[in-house]
């Protein structure tokens, strides 16, 4: 499968080191995979204009070709405001609308406080739910007290991590595999 | 309201039309995954347009796009080369997108194709889906809505009057100036194509043009609300909606089996799809257009004839168009669909649809 790791803020370093953390478990545990990180803060993004996201040159271009291209996508987000960056959500708005049609999603939250909990719960799943995706339900919620000098410092957390990339791989697989074997009936 | 736009006309007691278009697609044939030359293509779009005349098809459209995997960037030069190779078939461009074109230069190339076919020509002036021409041609995507409304109505005034004088934003001022040739009846009939957008839809109502649907797939019942709006806002703009005319256009696939018209068509559909939309077309939406409702005529000859008699009983629809060249279906299909068209489907459809 193909597998895309989106870090999506253009702010701070703590979505990243979660992101290099579910990039090291995913190639340990599942070498056979394609992997690749997309940190949004390395690309130079334009805003959504409304165009098809085949028209979009350069960097943005390139992102979202490679997130359509994804059959499973594990998205990185801070909070800020209590609510996703706008970086993110630039993301979604550059992509069509069933963009995450059986694509299986799942995410890794960073917070400054644990009053941000619900935010991936109430924010986040109802844009990937729209966009059609497969949601792994449960995430990975890291507030910063978690890490100390560019790591996670909590074990719970890199726990957390390994489940959640289990539970996205064998979600992707269990679902890809169901829906070949029904689109097999249709007998086309 | 007198209605000043050229509409076309219509013999209820023939029925409905019937035509074919193409967007000039120019895809690999997904089953042997090879692609023949952009030659050979345009040469076959003429004979595909030859042999819908023969079939007695009512028309035959193409449709003009400048990005990857098409090869009708100059829609009307190949227009041009049909109405050579035909002789009574209506010709139709669609769409022609007049947001990046120049209305002076559409009508003057459209009215000569007029000219040179006997008053066969007509005009279907759309948005483009795709937006990769704005800065081919030089124009600014942030302009598009504004760009298509002032050209677009730019092209109505010149076929309405040989002298024009206007002024707008996008274009040189024109101070009665003489627009010529002039069309075999003077005027051509001018269609404003519409996608998914209801607000088009309702301007095409409040213009008084006649309006081109185009549709992609879903339920009959989801297109009819753009129809209902366009009838609507055509009456509450003066005009009598009943006067205009609408077309339908949509993928079409005909086969002896249902099942081997939908193994044959899909993958053409959905790797087409992906090339020049970004995104394939589901699986199991495709299984779904099995069904009499949905909007995609693709099965047996009469399945499709049972589908665009529910289809015209819903719209009232004066003409249907049949997308069946799309993604690299090879020519024998194509011409083993316009076979089965003007065998089957034609004459059932004539008859039914006659008043």
């Amino acid at each position: 499968m193909k597998i895309v790791l989106l870090s999506g803020s253009n702010v701070g370093s703590k979505t990243r080191i979660a992101m290099d953390q579910v990039k090291q478990t995913l190639t340990e545990k599942n070498p056979e995979h394609e992997v690749s990180l997309l940190d949004l803060k390395e690309y130079k993004m334009e805003f959504s204009d409304g165009r098809n996201y085949l028209d979009y040159k350069g960097d943005t271009g390139y992102v979202v070709t490679q997130l359509m291209a994804a059959d499973v996508i594990i998205i990185g987000s801070p909070i800020f405001q209590a609510s996703i960056p706008a970086s993110l959500k630039n993301i979604f708005d550059l992509l069509p609308q069933n963009a995450l049609l059986n694509k299986t999603v799942s995410m890794v939250i960073t917070a400054g406080s644990p009053k941000h909990f619900l935010i991936a719960e109430q924010q986040l799943k109802p844009i990937l739910g729209y966009m059609k995706a497969n949601v792994v339900q449960n995430y990975v919620f890291i507030e910063e007290i978690d890490f100390f000098q560019g790591k996670i410092i909590n074990d719970d957390v890199l726990f957390r991590i390994e489940k959640l990339v289990e539970d996205t791989i064998i979600l992707a697989a269990t679902y890809q595999q169901i829906l070949a074997e029904h689109e097999d009936q249709y007998g086309f | 309201m007198e209605n000043k736009n050229f509409l076309p006309t219509f013999d209820p007691s023939k029925g409905m039309e019937f035509g074919i278009y193409t967007l000039g697609d120019h895809l690999a044939d997904p089953h042997t995954k090879k692609r023949i030359s952009a030659k050979q293509r345009l040469d076959e779009i003429v004979e595909m347009a030859k042999l819908a005349e023969q079939a007695g098809l009512d028309v035959i459209t193409v449709g003009e796009s400048h990005q990857d995997y098409f090869v009708t960037q100059a829609h009307s030069v190949l227009l041009a080369a049909i109405a050579q190779a035909t002789e009574k078939i209506k010709i139709s461009s669609g769409a022609t997108i007049i947001s990046t074109s120049d209305p002076v230069r559409v009508f003057e190339d459209f009215a000569t194709i007029d000219l040179l076919s006997g008053g066969r020509m007509e005009v279907v002036a759309g948005r483009a889906s795709r937006v990769g021409l704005f800065e081919l041609l030089g124009y600014d995507l942030q302009d598009y809505e504004e760009l298509f409304e002032e050209k677009f109505e730019l092209l109505l005034q010149i076929n309405q009057k040989e002298y024009v004088t206007w002024k707008g934003k996008f274009r040189a001022p024109l101070n009665e100036a003489h627009i010529i040739p002039r069309p075999l009846k003077g005027h051509l009939p001018i269609w404003r194509a519409v996608g998914g957008s209801l607000e088009s839809a309702a301007r095409a109502g409040r213009l008084g043009v006649p309006m081109y649907q185009a549709h992609l797939g879903g339920p009959a019942v989801v297109f009819k609300r753009a129809i209902d709006i366009y009838r609507e806002y055509a009456q509450a703009s003066g005009f009598d909606a009943k006067t205009l005319p609408v077309a339908t256009a949509g993928f079409f696939y005909a086969a002896d089996t249902t099942q081997q018209a939908l193994a044959e068509y899909y993958p053409h559909i959905n790797e087409g799809m992906k090339k020049t939309n970004g995104q394939g077309f589901p699986k199991q939406s495709f299984a779904h257009s099995q069904d009499k409702t949905s909007i995609i005529n693709v099965g047996t000859a009469d399945q499709i004839i049972e589908k665009l008699l529910y289809q015209h009983e819903m719209f009232g629809q004066q003409r249907y168009i049949a997308q069946l060249d799309f993604g690299g279906v090879p020519f024998n299909k194509i011409m083993k669909n316009i076979d089965i068209i003007g065998n089957k489907i034609l004459p059932a459809i004539k008859k039914y649809t006659a008043k």
